[in-house]
């Protein structure tokens, strides 16, 4: 996705920047023609790569702060460390790859792209994930997530691995509350699911797609690909897009 | 502003809003064993959250702080002028003996606002004072005689060797103006507000003190005014109109009043659903349902996520739904809570375990026995 | 009774061009407006009879009836109006107390209407009940002024006893309708309505028909002052007993069911001998004091072993707030209050429409009191009477209320269209009526069905205006008046019920 440039990559030292500055010099590496940037010492400055529409391929050492990619639209962002809540929030394109943990609401609302955390997500991850034209957004999840994973999703898919699980189950509950759309592949159970989803098998794409998918993952951060696809996955689907039609008095 | 400020109401919710709503950044860090350590880097973490605040509010508490006073109550008082100061002394003097008061050193260098007169006593209960009521109680009670005085006289803290520093300001500002540089403490809180209320005041900043007890507190509670119904039948008065001052005295309840340890409390703010409750083994059912049908008013509807202290004690703790954020982590014997990760490891970029605690999952850390402050 | 002299309030008219003759007009009205004439075979009609309930409206396939309050109207005139006319008309022919039934139709005693709800917004997000958790369930019972727990190698051991509770799924509940206002379809309609629903049903004073039995789970059996049917097996039916001393139709005076009512059916359920009266006096004979209250819920509570919560029942009054207190104190552990919108199924019209105070304020009042004195915690509180909707429901727990009692509401969802004729036992609906060839038209299956309709319809709602508010569980609702404001009220009203006005 990234061409190889002959303008150098770009170095940000972002101690002691505050948010707005920070994001302001990215902006401008950005327009002076840099396509690898990396940001040293970040902690906690939010909105980093906010709405970005080029190809660039951004490096995060530390722990960026909320909205990291929010609104983005093509670029790829790599984090060494966790990141925190909106991770990729309204995303459009683009790739995000953290070495680590994410915090609450990953990818919500978000339209297209990819989030691959190699870790465990938090609250209400995938909340509101859709699809349009064409876009399909898909997170994976290579540990687990807590409550309310895929809360109203409208399209897009969210797939989660459970390599830390050892045998256990997840402990996210109310796992797709909501859903009208998409499709959430798991690998392991959950505690409880929402009374709109139903669980399925997956069928020849879903099954292409996670393939595609745990390779991806295993180019990022490593792992037993062969192992993972071999074990047992479902998958879960909206039983209707009208799911509370039974709700109102007309 | 020159006109001396009267009610606590008045000052803090000063269009008669039912009650004052804040938005925030939490911060806590203890050392296990107690061994004291300076605030420079709790004034950092709060600083670096500063995106969550508008810098209308910022405060600490420390406990370990006065060793050389670490038996004597430590009342740390506002006062609006020189009268509320006579007139507070006074009442100081002549409800408490007191062994030493001083201004509290203050920097305003370079400080361009107005900063309250603000003073420190450490004092002792005189027994024969207290008339068949307990130490506790003679401390509560005349700290809420001095806050609903109309003197102008507010009490921010009174436990032993603890106090509460806090104000309008930044908390780099708040920590500049009361030299919080030259303290150590074993146990610090911190809170940084937002609040909705455009004129802010002093005293309406966190943390909250109550006894010993402390909180810091994000988000606003739905459920204020059954809660405050109940606390206000059970003869609290709550004076400031605050989520945080519900949290506050609630805890007093329910520790204090009714011994119930901080697991159980906990279980009493954020209950777990009836639907999981009833999923549970007998024993463990039965509690539960038991605390949700007596301390019904005190579940706490709607986003937060708190820290309260007490000496030896720091608990973390986020609503049912998880609507707010908080973290926990741990690096040898340090134990850190913040509404943000990036906080904690800026300031300890080498953490053993980082933790995300489940919505209503208490994050409770205790010193190790045997050490003395 | 002398000739009467009022016009009649209806015309009712058959559009003879569409109608043919099937008679069901004929069948269904239980009032004998229509009749066959055999020779024309033609309906002919007594409008002077109707009653405007809609039955042969709805019945008739062919939509031919038209009802229409009488276009004739007597001159305007706000003191002197045809309701006043004819009141007074009425007991000149008779010489009698003027009878109603259901609830108050004046219009001016309603707070409900001038009360509003907040949602949260910014400050706190409002939750999505349809898809995010909230629990509405309730237990209604005496609370332990706190919880002794000690530790038992890491198990939590819990010292204090529990009072007896009540557990809802839903904090509606059926108020009282004895056997004997309605029938024995009805009250098993709403029996198995409340089974489906995790609700109750107050059985009311009448005694316990032996087709109530299987439901005991999920009955409330009452002690009212008749006794009718009160004895050991009884009290140990249903999973409380209900001591009813006043009910919101008609504070202060008892009822009366004619001999001709006693059906053998009322007879057996009743304990009493057919063709007699049963009356029930106005105060029960052994409470003329409030320690005698307390004499009473002991006697029950010993009878059933403690083993079951203790209600009483009182309409609103004057001084609600200093009855509940002494209520809270007497060993009670759910009072029941009844406002004067509250339904009936006979009732002196001067009594129904005069007597009492609304429930709004009440329960306001007595929930503040109950606070003040510290002892807000020692009982539960039902309110009922003229709870109309969800957001009456809503409202009167912010007000203080733990649960509510709905009857007329019941009602209405059996197909009653509240013509306020119950007390003439013709009820067309078959719903107040003994009468087994009309009460055979509530068919429990059917009509249980409808009522648990409404109950879910509305706990849906109530879960809707929670999470609106930013409220996940109903606890933090109860007394919470901070989430109301209040529209058009008197500074003191405002203050009585404990709301600002909204704006402020």
């Amino acid at each position: 996705m990234n061409t190889k440039s002959s303008i150098s990559k770009f170095v940000v030292d972002a101690k002691n920047l505050a948010t707005r500055e920070l994001n302001e010099r990215i902006r401008e590496a950005i327009r002076d023609g840099h396509k690898q940037i990396d940001i040293q010492n970040v902690s906690g400055q939010r909105y980093i790569a906010a709405g970005i529409q080029e190809l660039i391929d951004i490096e995060i050492f530390g722990v960026p702060g909320n909205d990291l990619g929010v609104f983005m639209d093509g670029s790829k962002v790599v984090v060494h460390g966790n990141a925190q809540d909106a991770t990729g929030n309204t995303m459009n394109s683009g790739e995000i790859i953290i070495h680590g943990d994410v915090g609450d609401i990953t990818g919500m609302s978000a339209r297209g792209g990819k989030i691959f955390i190699q870790k465990n997500a938090g609250y209400r991850t995938g909340v509101h994930l859709k699809e349009y034209q064409g876009l399909r957004p898909v997170i994976v999840i290579g540990g687990t997530a807590q409550d309310f994973l895929g809360e109203y999703m409208a399209g897009g898919v969210i797939i989660m691995l459970g390599l830390n699980l050892k045998g256990g189950i997840h402990n996210a509950d109310y796992v797709g509350t909501g859903m009208h759309g998409g499709s959430i592949i798991l690998r392991g159970d959950v505690r409880g699911i929402g009374r709109e989803v139903e669980v399925q098998q997956l069928d020849q794409e879903d099954n292409r797609l996670v393939e595609h998918s745990v390779q991806e993952y295993s180019k990022h951060f490593g792992c037993k690909v062969d192992e993972i696809l071999e074990s047992k996955f479902k998958k879960l689907k909206p039983v209707s897009t009208r799911p509370y039609g039974n709700l109102y008095s007309y | 502003m020159n006109t001396p400020l009267k009610s606590v109401q008045r000052q803090n919710n000063p269009y008669k809003d039912e009650k004052v709503i804040d938005s925030c950044s939490i911060f806590g860090m203890m050392d296990q064993n107690k061994k004291l350590f300076a605030g420079n880097d709790i004034i950092e973490a709060s600083a670096s959250m500063n995106q969550r605040a508008n810098g209308l509010g910022s405060g600490y508490a420390v406990y370990g702080l006065y060793p050389k006073y670490w038996n004597n109550y430590a009342f740390h008082i506002m006062y609006d002028d020189k009268e509320a100061l006579d007139w507070g002394s006074k009442f100081i003097e002549s409800n408490f003996d007191v062994i030493f008061d001083e201004e509290i050193p203050m920097d305003i260098h370079g400080i361009h606002k107005h900063v309250p007169i603000m003073r420190r006593y450490f004092t002792n209960i005189d027994l024969d004072n207290l008339d068949e009521i307990k130490e506790d109680e003679y401390l509560v009670n005349k700290c809420l005689e001095m806050n609903t005085s109309g003197k102008g006289a507010y009490v921010f803290s009174s436990g032993k060797n603890m106090g509460v520093f806090k104000g309008v300001g930044w908390p780099q500002e708040i920590a500049k103006i009361f030299r919080l540089d030259e303290y150590k403490g074993y146990l610090w809180l911190s809170h940084s507000r937002f609040p909705t209320n455009s004129r802010a005041w002093w005293g309406g900043a966190h943390p909250f003190a109550h006894l010993e007890s402390t909180v810091v507190h994000n988000g606003e509670i739905s459920s204020y005014g059954t809660n405050r119904r109940f606390l206000e039948m059970k003869g609290y008065r709550c004076t400031f109109q605050t989520d945080t001052e519900i949290f506050a005295l609630a805890l007093d309840y329910l520790q204090r009043k009714h011994q119930l340890p901080v697991e159980i409390i906990a279980k009493i703010f954020a209950p777990p659903l009836w639907k999981d409750i009833e999923k549970m083994s007998g024993g463990e059912r039965n509690l539960l349902r038991r605390l949700r049908i007596t301390y019904d008013k005190l579940l706490m509807n709607g986003p937060f996520s708190i820290i309260f202290a007490n000496h030896g004690l720091m608990v973390g703790l986020a609503d049912r739904l998880k609507l707010r954020p908080i973290i926990a982590a741990r690096r040898k014997d340090m134990l850190l809570l913040s509404s943000e990760e990036a906080a904690i490891i800026k300031i300890l970029p080498d953490i053993d375990e980082v933790h995300h605690p489940k919505g209503g999952e208490p994050v409770i850390a205790r010193c190790h026995e045997g050490f003395a402050s | 009774m002398l000739r009467s002299r009022r016009l009649p309030e209806y015309n009712v008219r058959i559009d003879t061009d569409t109608c043919t003759v099937c008679k069901a007009c004929v069948i269904q009205c239980t009032f004998d407006v229509f009749s066959h004439m055999k020779a024309e075979n033609k309906i002919s009609i007594d409008e002077s009879k109707c009653v405007d309930c809609h039955r042969c409206m709805i019945y008739c396939p062919d939509k031919s009836i038209s009802i229409i309050p009488t276009p004739i109207q007597y001159r305007p005139n706000a003191s002197w109006n045809k309701e006043s006319i004819h009141n007074i008309m009425k007991q000149a022919e008779s010489g009698g107390i003027l009878l109603t039934s259901m609830g108050c139709d004046k219009p001016n005693y309603n707070y409900f209407d001038r009360l509003l709800i907040n949602a949260s917004q910014v400050t706190n997000p409002s939750i999505d009940p349809i898809r995010e958790p909230m629990e509405v369930k309730t237990y209604l019972g005496r609370k332990p002024d706190k919880l002794t727990i000690s530790d038992n190698n890491g198990d939590s051991i819990i010292e204090t006893s529990e009072s007896p509770q009540l557990l809802l799924e839903t904090p509606i509940m059926f108020s009282a309708m004895s056997l004997g206002s309605v029938n024995i379809n009805v009250q098993e309609s709403l029996a198995m309505a409340a089974a489906s629903s995790g609700t109750y049903q107050n059985i009311g004073e009448g005694g316990l028909h032996p087709r109530l039995k299987k439901y005991a789970k999920n009955l409330i059996v009452q002690v009212a002052s008749g006794r009718y049917g009160v004895h050991k097996k009884y009290l140990d039916t249903g999973a409380a007993v209900e001591i009813k001393i006043g009910q919101g139709a008609k504070p202060g005076i008892g009822g009366h069911l004619p001999g001709e009512k006693i059906t053998k059916e009322i007879s057996e359920a009743r304990r009493i001998p057919a063709g007699t009266d049963a009356i029930s006096p106005a105060p029960q004979h052994d409470i003329y004091s409030i320690e005698d209250l307390s004499q009473l819920i002991h006697a029950i509570k010993e009878t059933t072993e403690y083993s079951k919560p203790v209600i009483v029942k009182i309409a609103a009054v004057h001084n609600s707030a200093a009855i509940a207190s002494g209520i809270a104190r007497s060993g009670a552990d759910i009072i029941a209050i009844d406002g004067m919108r509250a339904s009936t199924g006979a009732a002196p019209l001067v009594m129904r429409d005069n007597v009492g105070i609304p429930i709004e304020m009440a329960i306001a009042s007595v929930d503040t009191r109950l606070n003040q004195e510290g002892i807000r915690d020692k009982i539960s509180i039902i309110a009922g009477g003229g709870i109309r909707s969800s957001s009456d429901a809503f409202k009167i727990i912010a007000l203080g209320a733990d649960a509510c009692y709905i009857s007329t509401v019941a009602l209405i969802a059996m197909g009653c269209t509240v013509c306020q004729k119950c007390h003439t036992g013709k009820c067309p609906w078959g719903l107040t009526t003994m009468n087994p060839s009309i009460s055979i038209r509530i068919n429990p299956k059917m009509e249980s069905k409808r009522v648990a309709n409404l109950v879910r319809a509305w706990t849906l709602e109530i879960k809707d205006m929670l999470g609106g508010m930013g409220i996940n569980s109903i606890e933090s609702l109860r007394g919470n008046r901070h989430q109301l404001r209040g529209v058009g009220l008197s500074e003191q009203e405002m203050e009585i019920l404990g709301v600002r006005p909204a704006g402020i």
